[in-house]
């Protein structure tokens, strides 16, 4: 016995988490090729579009508690619209910290950036990757490829300790370029927080998977307090 | 193989009995009933199959599954209800406080005592509420004080203040939900140790249902419940294990899985209860 109704309501949200999801990717690249071309017109953009990202997550959530709330969802029915709540809440954190670099992009107006742009392209790069391969776990319902998310956050922390240090080099250094050297880091812990927020999916498709809730967010390396 | 004799000597409901040794013996550990390669045949049909489970004391196990799947039927073997359906046999065990329920030198009458049973549909007897209660205390001998042991199942069973006024109208005044409850004091009056409930929220609204539900969770510090429900909401809510049973396709029944009720709600271990719990079930 089919549930037609129930079952295509399903497919519908997954959808609609995933077309988040390619939202959140491409304000991520924007916001960071913004930053890198001081280009304050997209960074503008980018900061107008999270509204939508806001909206869109809100949907899903109201549509997951519609269906809790008519169905009765059970055993992986319910896993399914669980971890749907949850991804799509991490998601739109992801696209604040996208919505947060263009902030810094705006702040830093015409100011070209403290020093050139490689750790932080990386991070992006390696970021931005962590964010598709949760989802593919996620659509695949891939626990393997959900691990190879948590492995690559060690790298994108490691990265991040190596911004943090230089640029802390760079403060005491010189005072004055304090404030530079701030917004970069700022951008560094964006990037660094989309990536750990990336393991959080990862970690809620081995829930989908199996039933259980791990913790893959292991790493120690951030030297910042999370906001 | 043992047989069990169809002696129908029993009313359907939870009879009294004097307490005998042969059910004060010690249990098995946690578990106050112990099934063991349990089958159970309707003349030459067979309703189960293969039954292996540990019911733990205070507990509230929920047997769930579809229509014709034998968990009535297991419920039924706790305290050989099924002796009074002619042509019904049983075989393998069923261990009641390391009783064998099914051992000659068992009385199915004194089973009944510590295993009490409350049915789908209300069964009130056509008396007064406290004739209703009194009545297997009545028919045990007892000698205490019946105002107290009337007034103290009442009040188990969540009833006392609705009906303290009333004591002597008749049962059959109440509405559907409190026939219930006075049925559940009925079982609560003679002290069972185990309560069986064979769907016993289907035939009342939501309120009621609810009340039961809450009454369950109350009774379970003191007795252990055993509650087949089509109701798997109600399951969900009201056990700590659940159990669920299939039909093969030899229309016997069988057990598919038993577990902790939120691990079957949220990730049973197989398909097959995975399918009937989403309402996939074909």
């Amino acid at each position: 016995m089919p549930r037609i109704d129930f079952d295509r309501d399903l497919r519908q949200l997954q959808d609609d988490l995933l077309f988040l999801g390619s939202m959140v990717e491409k304000a991520i690249a924007k916001a960071l090729d913004a930053f890198k071309r001081r280009d304050l017109v997209v960074s503008e953009q980018v900061l107008n579009e999270d509204t939508l990202i806001d909206r869109k997550r809100f949907q899903i959530e109201e549509k997951v508690i519609d269906l809790i709330a008519t169905q009765q969802p059970l055993a992986r029915d319910l896993r399914i619209l669980i971890t749907v709540l949850h991804v799509a809440v991490e998601l739109e954190r992801m696209g604040d910290y996208a919505e947060g670099i263009a902030k810094i992009s705006l702040r830093m107006g015409d100011e070209a950036p403290l020093k050139p742009l490689i750790d932080i392209p990386r991070m992006g790069e390696l970021a931005a990757v962590m964010l598709r391969r949760s989802l593919d776990a996620f659509v695949n319902r891939d626990i393997v490829g959900a691990e190879g998310v948590s492995r690559a956050d060690d790298e994108v922390d490691a990265l991040y300790e190596q911004v943090y240090r230089e640029l802390l080099t760079f403060m005491i250094e010189d005072p004055k370029k304090v404030q530079r050297a701030t917004f970069l880091l700022w951008v560094a812990h964006d990037l660094e927080r989309i990536a750990d927020r990336a393991t959080n999916i990862a970690e809620r498709v081995v829930f989908l998977v199996t039933g259980k809730l791990v913790d893959m967010n292991t790493s120690n390396t951030d030297p910042t307090p999370r906001r | 193989m043992v047989q069990a004799n169809n002696n129908g000597d029993s009313t359907a409901e939870a009879m009294p009995a004097e307490r005998g040794s042969s059910t004060a013996s010690e249990g098995t550990g946690d578990a106050v009933l112990s099934v063991k390669n349990l089958g159970v045949w309707y003349g030459a049909f067979r309703a189960v199959r293969d039954i292996n489970m540990q019911v733990k004391r205070n507990t509230v196990l929920a047997l769930i599954g579809p229509s014709g799947c034998g968990k009535s039927t297991v419920l039924r073997c706790f305290n050989r209800m099924n002796d009074l359906v002619p042509s019904a046999r049983v075989e393998g065990e069923v261990i009641y406080n390391g009783v064998n329920l099914y051992a000659d030198s068992t009385d199915a009458t004194e089973i009944r005592s510590r295993v009490g049973m409350v049915f789908q549909k209300p069964n009130p007897f056509p008396k007064s509420i406290f004739e209703n209660v009194a009545f297997g205390l009545r028919v045990n001998g007892f000698k205490g004080n019946m105002q107290e042991a009337v007034e103290r199942s009442l009040r188990q069973a969540a009833l006392w203040e609705e009906v303290k006024d009333r004591l002597n109208a008749s049962a059959q005044a109440l509405s559907g939900g409190q026939q219930q409850r006075l049925c559940i004091a009925r079982a609560l009056a003679v002290e069972p140790d185990v309560v069986l409930m064979d769907e016993p929220c289907s035939a009342l609204d939501p309120i009621a249902t609810l009340a039961i539900e809450d009454l369950i969770r109350q009774l379970v510090t003191k007795y252990t419940i055993i509650i087949v429900t089509h109701n798997m909401q109600q399951a969900a809510r009201v056990s700590s294990e659940t159990a669920f049973f299939m039909v093969g396709e030899d229309r016997a029944g069988y057990l598919v899985e038993m577990a902790a009720t939120d691990q079957i709600f949220t990730n049973p271990r197989h398909e097959q209860t995975e399918a009937y719990i989403t309402g996939r079930f074909s």
